[in-house]
């Protein structure tokens, strides 16, 4: 390559060189950040990683011995199966994750797509409503998810005592989940229209005049128009809004407690393992796991959507 | 003359600063209700008599995330944090990190407190911290109600109790729908724990693991105990009971839609506020009787000094001076926090304010102790599992019998090769 550039002319040998003079500055100017990764994400990453395959306690991690993959998968003498994924309530807490996220995502997407176009058409207070519209997202999930359980409470709960007449929606962890759905919809869909809007505002207005002029339904423009073009946008939406709702945990962890969350939220169980039992080895693997999983579903997503960040 | 009074104080001056050393501590404290104002004012008062000077670190109110916050600071080897307050169930959990209090401390200050809180804090012969306020669960109930309803006392048994919450309830419901006839903490937590362990014991069935690490859980008066209180709910219990917290269940006694209540002593002060529509017509009994005897779990919050800690001398005058009777005494009347020194319970001035410390005093002596001390760092695992077992049985999932059996394999799972 190199021979080839200084036997090829002048010009383009100087285009490359402010090409790989501006490589060198780039690579300078990210250096600091590039360091502040590795420091912020990559080193804890590398002690999660460096813990699961240790069996170690949270109160004294110093004395953490080597165990392989025990932490994952063992059975001991006796047929024991002490790794997290022999545990009935790992599978749960996955099972659930999983159903959550496609529920909640699927109706945030469709509800945030409804929203958007209303609030995409021009008429009076559209700049109010916009604003209104964040509020359930804009406040935090611990404070939300308290919120909830107090009107999801059967003796004094505006749903389990107003609505329903005294039924507890929360007291048992496999019915409860479609409670904390309604939760996370409430709150989420609302950021899902923002982003369904911004990709709305981006579309061309003088093609849905054309559209008129040709006489095309409004219903065939939003499907042969309004969401082919907006396909970008809503993958882009779609892989944050998953990602966001396969780490769930605030949700889980107020609303039904530590050890129900466990069985309800992989971050719940991890939390659970780690912090509460001081299992540092254990809670590492699960992390390690979650780590795992989340990765493959992006790759999933990314490779069969061909969805492109920049 | 003058001259001589100078270099006396001269020399008191150095003497008494030399004694002290003047340093900085700084104790972690609970901040849940009056305590931090509590913990302030007692640390400042040692602070001005000793000369030295007191931090006082704010804790995170949940139980859980203290001790998450704990652990990490005890992991680290920080020498931040001087004094730690503690739960009663951690001492086997953090032992290592805490400094023998044992030959420290005169054996008669350390006999002055309830014996069975000072074993909860020695884990294998060393005293990991002193009691500085203890918790038992009580049965709160409404005067007024069961006078309405012809009963002149509190329950006796469980079963009595269930009758008459039954017969209160029936009525009040015909004017309040959402009238409950007994509340408690039926949610999947520690405080589960605390009240099922207070159905086994009174049954006789047992503490889960008993003293020598044994699991004993596997027995047919355990199994009884779950099913007696699974058929409360949805009868005398609300079905949401099996969500509900000290603080859930204490908001619907206090708003008068409970005849009874089982909660920690906190419950009083609280009950007897301004903002309390139940004031003047609460009556505290010991809990009912399964067969065996009344049970309450022990609960409540030691002092203990980090081995961490740089002025480890005067941390642990400071955990002496407020775990000593003084600083008890005015805990006691201003924030009914129970004393762990027996010979306060008959203070005249602590009776007034709490009337009734003195009737209960066997409630708080005989408290049953959670198994944290034989399962030692793996004692969360076992209350989990414990606790999850039980809401299984409360939820309708499973019966007694076949809970505790499947409990008794997870747990020897949890045990493995040894607590």
């Amino acid at each position: 390559m190199t021979t080839n550039a200084t036997t090829e002319p002048r010009k383009v040998v100087k285009t490359r060189g402010i090409e790989a003079a501006r490589a060198r500055q780039a690579l300078w100017l990210l250096l600091p950040t590039l360091i502040a990764i590795a420091i912020v994400a990559g080193y804890p990453l590398w002690r999660t990683i460096f813990f699961a395959f240790k069996d170690a306690n949270l109160t004294s991690p110093e004395t953490a011995t080597n165990v392989g993959f025990h932490n994952f998968w063992f059975t001991t003498e006796d047929g024991i199966g002490i790794g997290f994924l022999q545990d009935p309530k790992w599978w749960q807490a996955v099972k659930n994750t999983m159903l959550f996220t496609v529920v909640s995502v699927f109706l945030e997407t469709v509800f945030g797509m409804i929203i958007a176009l209303v609030v995409n058409g021009s008429f009076k207070g559209r700049a109010f409503l916009r604003t209104a519209m964040l509020v359930p997202w804009a406040i935090p999930t611990v404070v939300s998810a308290q919120m909830w359980a107090y009107m999801y409470n059967d003796s004094f709960g505006l749903i389990g005592r107003g609505l329903l007449g005294g039924q507890a929606l929360l007291a048992e962890p496999d019915k409860a989940i479609w409670a904390l759905i309604a939760v996370d919809v409430w709150k989420t869909t609302s950021f899902m229209a923002l982003l369904i809007l911004a990709g709305l505002q981006s579309l061309p207005s003088d093609m849905y005049e054309a559209a008129d002029m040709d006489g095309a339904s409004k219903w065939t423009q939003f499907w042969r128009m309004t969401l082919p073009l907006l396909r970008p946008a809503l993958l882009v939406a779609l892989v944050f809004r998953s990602l966001d709702a396969l780490r769930v945990f605030d949700i889980m962890y107020v609303m039904l407690g530590p050890v129900n969350a466990a069985s309800t939220s992989m971050t719940g169980y991890a939390r659970l393992t780690l912090i509460d039992n001081s299992l540092l080895g254990m809670g590492s693997a699960v992390a390690v796991a979650i780590f795992l999983i989340i990765m493959v579903i992006v790759i999933i997503y990314v490779t069969a959507f061909r969805v492109k960040f920049d | 003359m003058k001259k001589a009074i100078a270099l006396i104080t001269l020399t008191a001056a150095i003497a008494s600063t030399s004694h002290a050393g003047a340093v900085t501590l700084t104790i972690a404290c609970g901040a849940v209700g009056q305590e931090l104002e509590l913990c302030k004012a007692g640390a400042a008062r040692w602070a001005a008599k000793t000369g030295n000077e007191v931090k006082v670190f704010e804790s995170p109110n949940l139980t859980n995330d203290r001790l998450a916050l704990y652990q990490q600071q005890l992991a680290a080897k920080s020498s931040d944090i001087d004094v730690y307050q503690l739960d009663v169930v951690w001492p086997g959990l953090l032992a290592q990190h805490f400094v023998d209090l044992k030959g420290k401390v005169p054996a008669a200050e350390v006999n002055a407190h309830f014996k069975g809180i000072i074993e909860a804090n020695t884990v294998d012969g060393k005293l990991v911290a002193l009691p500085w306020f203890t918790d038992a669960g009580l049965l709160y109930y409404r005067t007024d109600l069961l006078k309405k309803y012809g009963y002149t006392a509190a329950p006796k048994t469980w079963a009595e109790m269930a009758t008459m919450a039954k017969k209160i309830q029936d009525g009040e419901q015909k004017t309040n729908k959402a009238f409950a006839g007994f509340v408690w903490q039926g949610k999947n937590y520690e405080g589960l724990t605390c009240d099922a362990m207070e159905w086994l014991v009174s049954f006789g069935g047992g503490t889960i693991v008993d003293s020598s690490g044994k699991i004993t859980i596997n027995n047919a008066k355990a199994a009884q105990a779950l099913d007696t209180a699974a058929s409360w709910v949805k009868t005398i219990s609300p079905q949401g009971v099996t969500t509900y917290g000290e603080e859930e269940a204490r908001g619907i006694f206090q708003s008068g839609n409970a005849a009874f209540m089982r909660n920690w002593p906190y419950a009083w002060a609280l009950g007897q506020g301004t903002d309390s529509k139940v004031k003047g017509m609460i009556g505290v009994a010991p809990l009912p009787s399964g067969g065996a005897r009344n049970a309450a779990t022990l609960g409540g919050w030691q002092l203990g000094v980090s081995t961490y800690s740089k002025n480890q001398t005067a941390a642990i005058e400071l955990v002496r001076y407020l775990a000593g009777p003084a600083e008890q005494k005015i805990r006691a009347i201003e924030g009914s926090y129970n004393p762990t020194i027996t010979t306060l319970y008959k203070d005249k001035d602590v009776l007034k304010a709490n009337p009734f410390f003195g009737s209960l005093y066997d409630v708080f002596t005989s408290a049953a102790a959670r198994p944290s001390g034989p399962t030692k760092g793996k004692y969360n695992q076992v209350s989990q599992a414990f606790s999850s077992a039980v809401s299984d049985v409360l939820t309708g999932k499973s019966k007694g019998q076949a809970a505790v059996a499947s409990l008794a394999t997870n747990l020897a799972r949890i045990k493995g090769s040894g607590w």
